[in-house]
């Protein structure tokens, strides 16, 4: 078990060495900061001295150890567009995307596994139909126009709910949640709707195919074939089987969610690091998108180490086993 | 040809009205797009033309419309029709372009991974792997960040079109390799392989000749289910206003001109494009499903 | 009274070329502790057969007339959930493939005892008795520990054994065994077949034993079918079936064993191939390949006649035709 996650931390290393390497080659060849920082007029000198300040004279690998060690305190430097600190910025707006990203993958579970199963065992009810028909619908709109027509119904028609921005919300420290007022959470319905939704429709069909091919088995024949009831073929032997490879690849998809977040949060105006990430990319401030890409970066390793733990836990056939019988 | 007609496919392709209602519906979608040039009732993009006096004009059937804008007009006087179908055209041409790059690309990195094993399997599967950790919308939006950043604002717009068609296609290129990797896995033990190799063919051209046809099965299907999510990609990316420049419009770019005018209630401008999005995925996805359907050995 | 009575099974698939019969008017019985023996080649229609009998034919497949009759009562026509009850508690099943009949998942103690408690009044601790009880019959060491293992910590033969005590051990009057040894090693085969044989005799199980092995139908099995395209060619107790066969297909397939006891130097081959089930030749189905054939075979064909020790849907046995 040990040496299971020894193993998989080590292969999460060069996923991170390369993209710090992309981070930093964005910095270092990307541009010219020094121009950034110092506007129009600038003399020789204060380039000069701008230079030894920032380290751009000293070679490519001292340069690159110093962003590495930087990057692991924290320290991305300043933004060009707004000339605060970058972590400063992102610890402001990790808040928002977090409560919005754990509350649209919550949704998008709790609703698309149930629905996956239902449509894996009764294949031809209606409501299967009407389902699959849903998620087919489901996949084919983009999440910023599932936004705009939400925003469309319950906002602009019905009024019943806010269309941008977070609502209030209280602060815990470091942390600001929007989970405590109620308009907090009235603004967090719809971004967390438009967010869930295409990952739910991903999970349900996932869940369904997955549970079509394990009802299609040899041990679920014999089991039949023992005469067990439906109810333990179905949510006993059908259901642990389906859920093993389902577990890794929505855990995976959850990562999605995070990537997503950046067209919801720009569709509802939503502060969160997705918001921030996009205005950088319009504004070519590096810094934000060098940070953002190593925290994602980390944020998904650390998602695909999780899984991996998960699936040792539930598949028996990962664990070496103690006597093979004869 | 015959054949074909003759085929299972052909066969459950007829049998499933869904399928047929699809592939009619993106016929028509291709067809207006290819043509918007010819069909497109105005040219949206001839200033000239405009008349400011019809901004704002509602689709024909409320009470303000006009018969000579159908789906009502932007802001500019643009008739919402003609816009769309150009749109589209820059949609449908983004989108392919993307899938056809991500299918060579993809392709040679899964039969060369595949056929030489080894080191340069290893190597290649790697940097797949790598790159499958991050969803694709998020490499997209990097390159395109990366690039615009990168190059002088004029050089950027000029070339901004083939730089989302690059950085969609590049975005996707794993999943084609490692399918394709594991078909030639598969394929390469095989006898006529072995036989090839012993009549001394090269590799290249056993990689290539034989290798190849046998894989493309389902390379096929993933560049079908791949076109509905280039296209959506690129939509994504112009509503974010990183996508193609404003000189070529997209669908995608068009709902985002149009969310400016969501709440002042000039909501076609907005909602058109959108709906004419949904069909054209709707129905590359739905074909792509049958195919998919079709194409399994096992479901037949 | 026979346990068993299948009267003119026929079981069709529709399909887009037509309608395919993949079995036509087959007719046995098995009595109470019997072991009939199914032999035929590939696609004969054995496995398809035993597939009926417990209910499980895949869609579209379905029963499009006979009767398939347990203890006198109906059974071909029951609802789902009447068929359930049957299932596993009268009829057991064992398949061909030990690696994928288990449930990777749960452990074999696990899987029996839940097959005891759907079916037997006994609570799940005396459940898990009897399930040890039978891990040690089938000559599983060790069953105590064992119990809570997994199926992949067995071996192929340990699993098969383990497939035997789940199919036996909700007691059932008689078991469809399809291909029972086929998948495992020479060697282990013929243990689990005596092991199989043992049991069913010390349980008074009746057996149909599927199997395209001539060896363990003769080791095995009181009475043999052989079937071919479909339908019964022949059927009778096992030595007179082997020994001395009257169907024109039976010897040949008699005749294609090799023999221990004298050297040969070639073996006996038929020629052709089975017809395909969408192309079976009318009259008997087996007179394109039979060297006996004359005109009534390519016209009419044949029921289950008598021909002496055994019965043969021939035409040499009509009455008065004389015997071959």
């Amino acid at each position: 078990m040990f040496s299971f996650i020894v193993s998989r931390i080590l292969q999460a290393l060069p996923v991170m060495f390369v993209v710090s390497l992309i981070s930093f080659a964005m910095f270092a060849y990307v541009g010219d900061p020094v121009a950034i920082m110092l506007g129009q007029d600038f003399t020789e000198a204060q380039r000069e001295a701008l230079v030894r300040d920032l380290g751009l004279d000293k070679p490519f690998f001292v340069q690159f150890a110093t962003f590495v060690a930087n990057a692991v305190q924290g320290e991305f430097g300043l933004s060009y567009r707004l000339s605060r600190p970058v972590a400063e910025l992102i610890a402001e707006r990790a808040p928002a995307t977090l409560e919005l990203a754990l509350t649209a993958a919550f949704l998008a579970l709790l609703i698309g596994v149930p629905m996956g199963v239902y449509t894996g065992i009764y294949r031809n009810s209606w409501l299967s139909r009407f389902f699959l028909t849903f998620s087919l619908i489901g996949v084919s709109l983009p999440t910023f126009l599932i936004g705009i027509l939400l925003i469309l119904t319950f906002s602009v028609w019905l009024g019943w709910l806010p269309s941008f921005g977070r609502g209030d919300v209280t602060r815990f420290g470091w942390w600001s949640s929007g989970f405590f007022t109620w308009s907090g959470l009235k603004a967090l319905v719809l971004p967390a709707i438009t967010l869930g939704l295409f990952q739910l429709t991903l999970i349900m069909r996932l869940v369904r195919s997955e549970m079509m091919e394990v009802l299609r088995t040899d041990y679920v024949k014999f089991a039949r074939a023992r005469g067990l009831p439906n109810r333990a073929i179905n949510f006993g032997h059908a259901l642990k089987n389906t859920l093993v490879p389902v577990i890794t690849i929505a855990g995976l998809q959850l990562g999605g969610i995070i990537a997503f977040a950046i067209v919801t949060e720009t569709v509802f105006q939503w502060p969160g690091m997705g918001l921030l990430f996009i205005q950088s990319v319009g504004a070519a401030d590096i810094p934000v998108m060098a940070a953002y890409l190593m925290l994602i970066a980390l944020v998904f390793v650390t998602i695909n180490l999780v899984v991996d733990l998960l699936y040792y836990a539930v598949d028996p056939r990962l664990r070496v086993g103690r006597g093979k019988g004869h | 040809m015959k054949a074909f007609f003759d085929s299972d496919i052909w066969w459950s392709f007829t049998r499933s009205p869904v399928t047929v209602i699809s592939a009619i519906v993106a016929f028509i979608c291709i067809a207006g797009a290819v043509l918007a040039p010819v069909l497109a009732p105005h040219n949206p993009f001839d200033l000239a033309s405009l008349q400011l006096m019809d901004a704002f004009k509602p689709p024909v059937w409320q009470a303000e419309g006009d018969r000579a804008y159908p789906l009502g007009t932007d802001d500019q006087g643009r008739d919402m029709l003609s816009a769309i179908m150009y749109g589209a055209r820059v949609s449908l041409l983004v989108g392919f372009a993307a899938v056809v790059f991500s299918t060579l690309v993809g392709v040679t990195v899964g039969l060369l991974a595949g056929y030489l094993g080894g080191k340069v399997d290893a190597l290649l599967m790697r940097i797949a792997d790598i790159q499958l950790t991050f969803p694709s919308i998020l490499v997209a939006l990097l390159i395109d960040g990366v690039v615009r950043a990168a190059l002088p604002r004029e050089t950027h717009s000029e070339v901004a079109l083939f730089v989302v068609i690059f950085a969609i296609g590049i975005s996707n290129w794993p999943q084609f390799a490692r399918t394709v990797r594991g078909s030639t896995l598969v394929e390469r033990n095989k006898e006529y392989v072995q036989a090839a190799r012993v009549i001394g063919l090269s590799p290249l051209r056993i990689m290539r000749s034989h290798v190849l046809p046998n894989v493309m099965s389902p390379v096929l299907v993933i560049a079908t289910l791949n076109l509905g999510f280039a296209i959506l990609a690129e939509a994504t990316l112009s509503f974010l206003g990183v996508g193609v420049p404003p000189t070529q419009p997209s669908l995608g770019t068009l709902i985002r001109i149009g969310n400016d005018f969501l709440f002042s209630g000039e909501w076609w401008i907005t909602i058109f494009p959108g709906v004419a999005l949904i069909v054209m995925v709707l129905s590359v996805n739905l074909l792509g499903d049958w195919l998919r359907d079709a194409l399994n050995p096992r479901l037949r | 009274m026979t346990l068993l009575q299948v009267k003119n099974l026929r079981v069709e698939f529709p399909t887009r070329r037509g309608t395919l019969v993949a079995l036509d008017d087959v007719s046995f019985d098995i009595a109470p502790g019997e072991v009939l023996g199914v032999v035929g080649e590939s696609g004969a229609g054995k496995s398809m057969t035993g597939a009926a009998i417990i209910g499980l034919l895949e869609p579209p497949g379905r029963i499009a007339g006979g009767e398939i009759l347990l203890e006198g009562r109906r059974i071909d026509n029951l609802p789902y959930e009447q068929m359930r009850q049957i299932r596993g508690r009268q009829i057991g099943a064992i398949f061909q493939d030990p690696l994928t009949t288990l449930n990777p998942l749960y452990t074999i103690g696990r899987q029996l005892v839940e097959t005891m408690t759907t079916h037997l009044p006994i609570g799940p601790g005396e459940a898990r008795e009897k399930a040890i009880g039978w891990l040690e019959l089938v000559g599983i060491p060790a069953a105590r520990e064992r119990i809570d293992s997994y199926p992949h910590e067995f071996s192929g033969g340990m699993r098969q054994r383990v497939v035997i005590a789940l199919a036996l051990c909700a007691e059932p009057k008689l078991i469809v065994a399809d291909e029972p040894t086929t998948a495992l090693d020479v060697s282990i085969q013929a243990q689990v077949i005596a092991m199989l044989k043992t049991l069913a005799r010390e349980k008074g199980t009746a057996m149909m034993l599927v199997t395209h092995d001539m060896g363990v139908i003769a080791e095995t099995a009181d009475r043999v079918a052989v079937m071919y395209a479909g339908r019964i060619g022949e059927i009778g107790p096992v030595r007179e079936v082997v020994r001395h066969a009257r169907h024109p297909y039976s010897q040949g397939l008699m005749g294609s064993i090799p023999p221990l006891d004298r050297r040969v130097e070639r073996l006996q081959q038929i020629d052709g191939a089975m017809p395909r089930l969408t192309a079976i030749p009318q009259g008997c189905a087996y007179n394109p390949r039979c060297p006996k054939v004359f005109e009534r075979c390519r016209v009419e064909r044949p029921e289950l006649l008598d021909a002496g020790t055994t019965r043969a849907a021939c035409w040499l046995y009509a009455e008065g035709a004389g015997h071959v």
